[in-house]
């Protein structure tokens, strides 16, 4: 009985992927998959389906999540690991928990509301002769990114704060023993022996902003075409599939849950190379 | 630059960026807080909404997010905490808990929108006889697969944590392996199992991407687990997205951002209180 409860996530994820493919199955053999995956346009009404402007979303939305998101999230963990003092330390991890816990249709309208008029400000008053018309909106690449950058700090930070403590205390007390400053030890010493959990994070915040649907749908703009600027409003592979499953149906609903392949591969092998960093961790030390 | 300098400088760097992260917090809840609580009152809470949600109240959302949350944390529980308890008491490491290791993190990891797509071709399309199509029970069952990991994990951490000579102690009297876990191991491990349902609770609550494909959305007040529903996070995005009435959609997070906070640092603190508790009956 408690292992049949135990079991259930394997029965989970296999059904996951196993429904999820069969639903998908006969659209990728009908186009084929490269060809779906580099397919330049999106046009359900006419039964082409092609994902790339989507995989290019979710690509540039993705990294500059990362290029906001880990230099703060990882400097954040240097703070709780090394410089805060006890009871700030606290604090600002439970800080950092709740933000996990805001939903993220919370920080959806946060995005709509602040984030958007903020980008459009800026999009208009500073590069406003430069800009196509629908770049100017405020929805787009930067204002996605902005938005996902803060969503994913809570995983940077909790899983770089775990390894930056992993590090062995005889590191830092050999450096100090040299006579070598406390910021120096971190920069020299700790960090990179912990380079390996803080590569396992970024890895994480990937997933987690490759995954992230609801948000992104409030401000990513949605427009189905290769972006062309930082400003350029984008569709998602999750937002893709949100977006159009209300309403789909025959090939159209395929299409979407071809999508979802893709994005299950995609985070599977995220997945793998999570855990291949982690083990090589684990052996280095 | 001299050393003492960069060191300072560093230093400065890095309360700096700790600050600017803890701020994005203050700034989100502050400003939901400060255009949603205006117009929180009793008949908003009351009221069922009209207009597709663009005015009224949040008084069929509201159930339904407490039905929905409630069959979701009676799924999960027992099935979460099984498998905890037997990862942790009643097996060795080998190939199989390896495995099941690896699933529950698979599982974790996999986008709640997928984890939609497998609700709707399995429990709305593929169930329908048995689950109604569109509805509750479909909405739980979908929720109930993504926070299994959860309560998996924080249970099991719970379990590890428990000292060896409890177990030892309670079978060195020849109560059995079973009747140690009824009765010495679980009740040990009370607090860890309530923390981890909170935080079940938490997610489930915010989760909005896969309820949109199995959950309905119907404004409906839900009389039964076969009819369809619409959440609280569901609300607020359907309302903003096809409304664009912003006082409904921040009234909604308010009560949200108020629940998570309220599961946060009430969790903790009827946690400790019942660790203390604990302590103090042993």
């Amino acid at each position: 009985m408690l292992l049949l409860c135990a079991l259930a996530s394997i029965l989970v994820v296999v059904l996951v992927g196993l429904f999820v493919f069969i639903q998908g199955y006969p659209l990728l053999t009908k186009t084929g998959f490269f060809s779906f995956l580099t397919g330049r346009d999106w046009l359900p009404g006419e039964g082409v389906f092609g994902i790339l402007p989507m995989v290019a979303g979710t690509l540039a939305i993705t990294l500059g999540a990362l290029v906001i998101g880990v230099p703060l999230g990882v400097t954040t963990a240097i703070f709780l690991a090394e410089y805060a003092p006890g009871i700030i330390a606290l604090w600002t991890r439970r800080a950092v928990e709740l933000l996990a816990g805001i939903p993220s249709v919370v920080y959806g309208l946060f995005g709509m509301t602040v984030i958007v008029p903020l980008v459009r400000y800026i999009a208009v008053n500073w590069f406003g002769n430069l800009l196509a018309p629908e770049m100017k909106a405020g929805y787009g690449i930067l204002t996605a990114s902005l938005v996902l950058g803060i969503m994913i700090l809570p995983t940077i930070v909790s899983v770089s704060e775990d390894a930056l403590r992993a590090v062995p205390q005889a590191y830092k007390e050999g450096s100090y023993a040299l006579g070598v400053h406390h910021w120096q030890t971190v920069y020299h010493n700790i960090l990179p022996a912990a380079r390996t959990g803080i590569m396992a994070s970024v890895v994480l915040g990937m997933g987690r902003a490759i995954g992230e649907t609801m948000a992104i749908l409030m401000v990513a703009g949605n427009a189905a075409a290769l972006p062309t600027s930082i400003f350029s409003p984008v569709r998602t592979l999750s937002g893709n599939i949100g977006l159009e499953m209300s309403y789909a149906s025959g090939e159209h609903a395929q299409a979407l849950f071809a999508t979802g392949v893709v994005l299950f591969l995609v985070i599977m092998i995220l997945n793998g190379i999570a855990l291949l960093i982690a083990r090589k961790g684990a052996n280095d030390r | 630059m001299t050393v003492p300098l960069q060191e300072k400088l560093a230093k400065w760097f890095i309360w700096c960026a700790a600050l600017l992260t803890v701020s994005f917090l203050v700034l989100i809840i502050g400003y939901i807080m400060v255009r949603g609580l205006g117009k929180l009152s009793v008949s908003f809470f009351l009221e069922n909404p009209r207009k597709m949600g663009s005015a009224g109240g949040i008084f069929s959302p509201l159930l339904g997010t407490v039905y929905f949350t409630l069959l979701t944390m009676i799924l999960a529980m027992p099935v979460g905490v099984g498998a905890a308890v037997y990862l942790s008491e009643f097996t060795h490491e080998g190939p199989l808990v390896r495995m099941i290791r690896f699933f529950t993190d698979a599982l974790a990891g996999i986008p709640s929108i997928v984890i939609g797509l497998f609700g709707f071709s399995f429990f709305v399309v593929f169930l329908r006889p048995l689950t109604g199509g569109w509805s509750i029970l479909s909405g739980s069952l979908t929720a109930f697969c993504m926070i299994l990991p959860i309560i998996i994990r924080v249970t099991e951490e719970t379990l590890h944590s428990i000292p060896r000579s409890y177990r030892e102690g309670s079978q060195a009297l020849g109560v059995s392996k079973w009747d140690t876990v009824m009765h010495v191991v679980l009740p040990s491990a009370l607090p860890g199992i309530f923390t981890a349902s909170l935080l079940g609770i938490g997610r489930v609550i915010g989760e909005t991407a896969a309820l949109l494909l199995t959950l309905g959305g119907s404004l409906l007040i839900p009389t039964s687990i076969f009819s369809p529903a619409r959440t609280l996070s569901m609300h607020l995005y359907l309302v903003a997205m096809e409304t664009g009435e912003f006082s409904v959609a921040f009234a909604a997070a308010a009560v949200l951002v108020l629940v998570i906070l309220l599961l946060n640092l009430g969790g903790y603190y009827l946690v400790q209180r019942l660790f203390k508790r604990m302590a103090g009956a042993q």
